[in-house]
């Protein structure tokens, strides 16, 4: 028997009773990273594989989502910073050590990126947005120099959509603290995640037919993939040390068995791949919703992940202070 | 790179929390908010149990992994030592650093909300004072010292006792010793 107890009154918060400095914030911004970077893979295929007849959306209206989705994400990152007016030292610094640093700098070269992308698209895609841009001076000039460059611009973005999916996996992984985390099966797993949530997109938006089918066959595959990662993380846990081995309990029998498989695996990953198959066989409703369930478990997986891995921890102490009956003494 | 190191006993300790408090008057800490706390660790089977005190605080590694995931280098050694500070100017509050520490020894530092720690009191290191909390301690029970030079108080009692650190698989080089 082991028993660790605070016997001073440490309650620090979002530290005490265990760690809880990131919630949803965090996990929705890992999504939309991810999902950004789905976006960019998919436009720039698109793009590179001369598919503008076959996948239309794909090709001349998904590029534009990208820098919406990362807006979204950045903002609720921003919202978690505890010092929102020192946002500016990521840039004031780069640590290579530290996968934040290295994410702060992929955003800031993914966004010119992304911005290109979708300026290559506007006259195909979007013609009244094109026709506000022209407006500006220079406007139709660079419209049109992205329009030239398009293959260039999609050759360009696939290594950076790539850095920016791993990255929002490895930015978990790197924490050696944190058992449930520290594998390097995470940032593969966001990056296929990502890829899927992206994939379930022109389900919902795209007009044509043939490219929902399209697009429900590559989510197939796709969440295919991401049952077998999740598989291979959990592998990756029981294989390792007592910390993580502990982290694997609390999704198989412990406190978190119920919301991982219940609330994630199962209508995130089971039930939509079941419904897209579905799909394919010619049954749009159940392709949409399908895309409802993917985009509902891409965030859960990041929300549960970000939640477990601040709880499986190295440090356990039974706390022996409870604030709250402080409270109530002197109500 | 100097070491600084601290050492206690865990045989004197009491568990008083008299360095608990001796912190926080010598920090400012506010309340509700700890830098360092004292853990009541019983082990074995009754009657047979054996009961350690021990006063926790940040472990001031030599590999910091709150120093090295730190986006903004706010988190940083102290003038080529081991003491690990955070430069309240440079911290976004991103909390990167306080889910790098597998002590859990960091805290956010309300209403600022920059990210805060035990600092070995360096303030008082300087002028060549050891920590408040060491200064405080009524039993004696805690040491500080220069780990590289063969004569000081904490490099003499780890060569004559048996001692432990907290967690040295973490590999993050822990520098607050526990002494058996």
């Amino acid at each position: 028997m082991i028993e660790e107890v605070l016997t001073t009154a440490r309650y620090n918060a979002k530290v005490d009773p265990s760690l809880g400095i990131w919630t949803w914030e965090i996990a929705f911004y890992l999504f939309m990273g991810g999902m950004t970077a789905g976006i960019i893979l998919f436009a720039a295929w698109a793009v590179l594989g001369r598919k503008e007849e076959t996948l239309n959306f794909a090709h001349n209206r998904f590029a534009l989502w990208a820098p919406i989705a990362l807006s979204l994400g950045m903002t609720t990152l921003f919202l978690d910073l505890e010092y929102k007016l020192h946002v500016w030292r990521f840039y004031a610094s780069f640590e290579p050590a530290s996968p934040m640093s290295w994410g702060a700098w992929i955003l800031v070269l993914v966004y010119p990126l992304m911005i290109v992308q979708t300026l290559s698209t506007l006259r195909n895609g979007y013609p009244a947005l094109a026709a506000l841009v022209e407006r500006i001076p220079g406007g139709k000039s660079i419209l049109s120099i992205c329009e030239s460059r398009r293959r260039l611009i999609a050759w360009l973005a696939i290594p950076m959509a790539v850095a920016l999916g791993i990255y929002t996996g490895v930015l978990l992984s790197a924490f050696s603290a944190r058992p449930f985390w520290n594998s390097g099966v995470l940032g593969p797993l966001f990056l296929l995640s990502g890829i899927s949530a992206a994939a379930a997109l022109p389900i919902l938006g795209a007009c044509k037919a043939d490219e929902r089918h399209f697009f429900a066959l590559a989510d197939i595959g796709f969440i295919s993939l991401e049952l077998v990662f999740i598989g291979l993380l959990l592998a990756s846990l029981a294989t390792g040390t007592a910390q993580h081995m502990g982290a694997l309990e609390l999704v198989v029998g412990g406190l978190y068995t119920e919301p991982f498989w219940l609330w994630f695996v199962l209508p995130g990953l089971l039930i939509p791949i079941v419904f897209e198959v579905v799909c394919v066989q010619g049954y749009r409703a159940f392709g949409l919703a399908a895309s409802v369930f993917v985009l509902y478990g891409g965030f859960m997986l990041r929300y549960l992940v970000v939640e477990i891995g601040q709880v499986s921890t190295w440090t356990e102490y039974a706390i022996q202070f409870d604030p709250q009956v402080l409270l109530r003494l002197t109500q | 790179m100097t070491t600084y190191a601290m050492v206690i006993d865990t045989r004197t300790c009491i568990g008083c929390g008299d360095c608990v408090v001796a912190c926080k008057n010598e920090n400012n800490v506010p309340a509700g908010l700890n830098r360092d706390w004292v853990v009541e660790a019983t082990r074995g089977e009754y009657p047979e149990l054996h009961t350690e005190f021990r006063s926790e605080r940040c472990n001031h590694c030599g590999h910091a992994t709150c120093v090295t995931n730190c986006p903004t280098g706010a988190s940083h050694y102290w003038k080529d030592t081991n003491i690990v500070l955070v430069a309240a100017e440079k911290c976004t509050g991103c909390k990167a650093c306080i889910a790098a520490c597998p002590y859990d020894a960091r805290l956010i530092m309300h209403p600022d909300g920059y990210v805060d720690k035990c600092t070995f009191c360096h303030h008082r290191v300087d002028q060549g004072l050891n920590p408040a909390c060491v200064s405080a301690c009524p039993t004696r029970c805690m040491y500080f010292g220069i780990l590289d030079e063969r004569d000081s108080i904490v490099s003499r009692l780890l060569r004559e006792r048996r001692y432990k650190t907290l967690m040295p698989e973490t590999g993050n080089q822990p520098n607050v010793f526990y002494l058996l």
